[in-house]
């Protein structure tokens, strides 16, 4: 199917179930991966596991200079230009928003909708100069339906749609193109402390009767960073066994 | 020709692919060297690093022919 051969893709919070994932199809599939988060043990586990063309880069995305640096940092270890941004790495501080403080909202702003700014910003400097590139953001469903308790990660992922279609815009003329995915409910880490009450309900509101898991979201992201999606930019591909139909 | 005149060139005849013969002092970038928006942003990214100066964005989007861009730097420069 698709070929990623002699491609450099950059993935943030690639030591989580879903950046894992997406750095190990991006790999299967030919492409250079550099893992990036802020566990350097799990990081290194995990290239180690892939082998070949894969690298770390360790860094800090609430910091803005790491954020800054990263692409710069990824094109020295990969040893070549970045083709492929992939925009993994999020956090969550859920909350009603009544009881949710300033740091609540200013650590999901700066890591989920600012950090992706910086690399994309960093990414299209190299991209636009080379006429070619994939810009990929994670996203998630709650960016377009909402969330009781997560004001702040829904806003920073409706940000991320919106941002990426102003960059759409802009990379355009120059074949760059920029997506997102939203993925709906996958079973990671993160959901695996839900009770199973809650679970059941979940379930219960996908018409594909089931969780997602890291591979049907790395599924998209792969088609989108293809050369067959050359024609593909500024969307917002939902993955989410139905439960939203947007 | 002033130094900065002669890097100014150098720049545009790097980053818009364009013969040298063509890029003289009147010559428009979008008019007459073929840039497009992004093309002439990216050149502005292109001056401020080379000659180590700011260029606000209601300067940039004064400088529209290779001369206007060499007076901006120049100003600069003596300032």
């Amino acid at each position: 199917m698709f070929s990623l051969s002699g491609k450099i893709a950059l993935v943030t919070g690639a030591s989580g179930g879903i950046g894992a994932a997406i750095a190990r199809q991006l790999h299967a599939l030919g492409a250079t991966v550099v893992l990036s988060g802020t566990r350097e043990a799990a990081l290194k586990e995990l290239a180690d596991s892939l082998g070949a063309r894969a690298h770390i880069a360790v860094a800090n995305l609430s910091d803005a200079s790491e954020a800054d640096g990263l692409v710069a940092k990824a094109e020295a270890v990969a040893g070549a230009p970045l083709d492929i941004l992939v925009n993994n790495a999020g956090l969550t501080r859920d909350t009603l928003a009544i009881r949710m403080k300033d740091s609540d909202w200013s650590q999901v702003m700066t890591v989920d909708l600012e950090s992706p700014f910086r690399l994309a910003r960093a990414a299209l400097k190299g991209m636009l100069r080379r006429r070619a590139g994939r810009i990929i953001s994670i996203a998630s469903v709650v960016g377009t339906t909402g969330n009781a308790g997560q004001a702040n990660y829904a806003a920073a992922k409706a940000g991320i749609v919106g941002m990426s279609k102003s960059l759409a815009q802009e990379a355009g003329p120059r074949g760059v193109t920029v997506n997102v995915v939203a993925p709906g409910f996958i079973e990671t880490p993160m959901t695996d402390v839900l009770s199973e009450g809650i679970r059941e309900k979940l379930v219960g509101s996908i018409p594909l009767g089931r969780m997602g898991n890291p591979d049907d979201v790395a599924a998209a992201v792969v088609y989108l960073a293809s050369d067959e999606a050359a024609w593909v930019t500024g969307t917002t591909l939902h993955v989410n066994g139905g439960m939203a139909m947007v | 020709m002033s130094d900065i005149a002669d890097k100014v060139k150098k720049i545009v005849v790097e980053h818009l692919g364009v013969e040298e013969s063509k890029v003289t002092p009147e010559a428009s970038f979008i008019d007459d060297l073929g840039a497009d928006s992004l093309d002439t942003v990216e050149l502005v990214m292109a001056f401020e690093e080379a000659f180590s100066v700011e260029i606000p964005e209601d300067a940039a989007e004064k400088i529209a022919t290779v001369k206007d861009a060499i007076d901006y730097i120049e100003k600069q420069k003596a300032a």
